[in-house]
């Protein structure tokens, strides 16, 4: 079985997000950018699904590949795939925001040239908090989706899903091929190693460009400004519990 | 411009949540029509009918609409795009679920979790989880939108819409419903709780946490979530997590106790009305947004906000 992995190169999670005076976006400039949380969960139990662990066996998948679109240095966030153990590479390279459509449209592409058994990714990304792309590639492929996984059993012809949905657990079962997109609880991501890390630099990283792949990426949607979100007024301090639950009560909660 | 609004529900109730998405659908001022998707969902439907403001109820009732998964939705939803400039779902599992594959097939780039309507094709949502609001203008032909419902007031009972029943989509599908397993606790979900009470790794093992959490929760009819630390400690499970990388809630009130206030958690919380942080490190930058804070050993402090809250009558 081949898995396909889509990454997305994300402002790291633990950075402060800080609007542009202009209101024209959000300042990424001189920014650690990492890989989108979500999708390091994708590539980890995919290369699960090859070496074994996580209720997996080992042999399960034969080969993940890795793709990510976006500028020249998301080649590093390859790199981070490829040292958790992602066999090689593929980066569409564009320019500026491209849309989950336009995405799911490059990535379908890409499952047409690969010919995967399996998609996994990430269920949204940390920046755009979309969650579509998974949903989409489903549709424009005509593949089942089992989105919000937090648990994956594979089986010959099939995948059962155990699904994160509002107010607890839902499992499915979906013909291969199929979608899958993760949820947190799906496992926990390993650190890599340095010797990985290393391993990683050797291994290939093919390059293409959306008009090697016949897709529009042109923008839908026009964003017409980014603002702050209003801020919190700061509060003040009390000094004891009774007087908690009286400034609770004033302010209306009981 | 006709408007279509996937209802939220069980089958027998319509959820709160499809309310509030009738409002967002009344902003963008056109026809609103609800469709209904379920098995044996009459019930659903009659209720629907009674929204204000909503002109007609669709109903479409199959076995393949049981679990609303997101191929027969699809399925379902598209050709009926054929009548209408819009159709917005509940940002809800279910609804995140099946709109961007509605969206894929008719071409059209989604909008998710919009929480303002500021015109017909004018609408504001939060990115970086909430840290940043776009306002996005949407020309496209048709519009895939999903709405977070805790930003809208739930529109009114009154009305007395016409129920049209329609087919629901023929099998097979490539997926398949196999179980499901509900939370069975008595405290509300995490994120549609009115009241969240929170601990982080200040509270040193699991069995503290719910010796602190429990009974607060439990007095306060509240879900009890955790910051990312405490997960990662291992004193709560992962979907207790309230973070940018967990869940994002926004209660009336959410008392966090024991958390520093790391900016993903802050991410996750901080659109809570009311905020109170118990902390024994005046500097914690979790009293930077807190409504009210108390400084101190949250053992004594917990401690007390029981006995007071029970002085109080709850």
């Amino acid at each position: 079985m081949k898995v396909l992995v889509p990454v997305k190169r994300v402002l790291d999670f633990n950075l402060k997000v800080r609007v542009k005076p202009d209101g024209s976006g959000v300042d990424l400039s001189n920014l650690k950018m990492s890989i989108n949380p979500f999708c390091e969960i994708a590539i980890e139990e995919a290369v699960r699904m090859r070496d074994g662990g996580g209720g997996h066996v080992a042999g399960a998948a034969k080969e993940v590949v890795a793709v990510s679109f976006g500028p020249e240095q998301c080649q590093e966030t390859l790199r981070n795939a490829l040292a958790i153990g992602a066999d090689r590479g593929i980066l569409v390279k564009a320019d500026g925001e491209v849309e989950p459509l336009a995405v799911a449209k490059l990535l379908k592409a890409v499952v047409e040239a690969e010919k995967p058994d399996l998609v996994i990714l990430g269920k949204q990304a940390i920046d755009d908090d979309c969650n579509q792309v998974g949903q989409m590639l489903a549709a424009l492929l005509d593949w089942p989706q089992a989105t919000f996984a937090s648990r994956i059993v594979l089986h010959e012809t099939k995948a059962t899903v155990t699904r994160e949905v509002d107010g607890g657990l839902q499992t499915i079962d979906v013909e291969l091929p199929a979608v899958i997109t993760t949820d947190l609880r799906l496992n926990e991501p390993r650190y890599a190693s340095l010797p990985n890390i290393m391993k990683a630099k050797k291994k290939p990283i093919d390059v293409k460009t959306p008009a090697d792949l016949g897709v529009d990426v042109s923008p839908r949607l026009k964003v017409l400004k980014t603002a702050e979100p209003p801020k919190r007024q700061g509060g003040i301090k009390v000094k004891t519990a009774a007087e908690l639950v009286g400034k609770l009560k004033e302010a209306g909660v009981f | 411009m006709a408007i279509l609004v996937v209802a939220e529900h069980d089958n027998a109730l319509v959820k709160d949540s499809t309310h509030k998405v009738v409002t967002a659908a009344t902003a963008m001022s056109g026809d609103v029509d609800v469709l209904v998707a379920g098995a044996n969902a009459g019930a659903a439907a009659a209720a629907a009918a009674k929204i204000a403001g909503v002109r007609k109820v669709l109903h479409a009732d199959g076995a393949t609409l049981a679990k609303q998964m997101a191929e027969p939705m699809e399925k379902l939803i598209v050709p009926l795009m054929a009548n209408y400039d819009a159709v917005l779902f509940c940002a809800t599992t279910t609804g995140k679920n099946a709109a961007p594959r509605v969206a894929a097939k008719l071409d059209v780039m989604q909008l998710s979790g919009i929480i303002a309507v500021e015109g017909p094709d004018t609408f504001v949502r939060p990115i970086y989880a909430g840290n940043a609001l776009i306002t996005v203008k949407d020309e496209q032909a048709k519009k895939v939108l999903t709405v977070q419902p805790t930003a809208f007031k739930p529109a009114a009972e009154g009305g007395a819409a016409s129920i049209e029943q329609i087919a629901a989509p023929a099998g097979p599908f490539k997926s398949a419903f196999v179980s499901d397993e509900m939370a069975k606790s008595d405290r509300p979900e995490l994120t549609a709780a009115k009241r969240v009470v929170s601990g982080g790794r200040a509270l040193g093992s699991a069995e503290e946490f719910h010796r602190v959490l429990d009974p607060l929760a439990d007095k306060l009819g509240a879900a009890v979530g955790a910051s990312r630390a405490a997960v990662d400690a291992g004193y709560a499970p992962n979907d207790y997590q309230v973070g940018q990388t967990g869940k994002v809630v926004a209660p009336d009130l959410y008392i966090a106790i024991g958390i520093s206030g790391a900016i993903q958690h802050l991410a996750g919380m901080k659109d809570s009305k009311i905020i109170v942080a118990i902390n024994k490190d005046e500097e914690a930058p979790i009293f930077q947004i807190a409504d009210f804070g108390l400084v101190g050993d949250y053992k004594i402090l917990a401690a007390e906000l029981m006995a007071e809250l029970t002085k109080a009558g709850l």
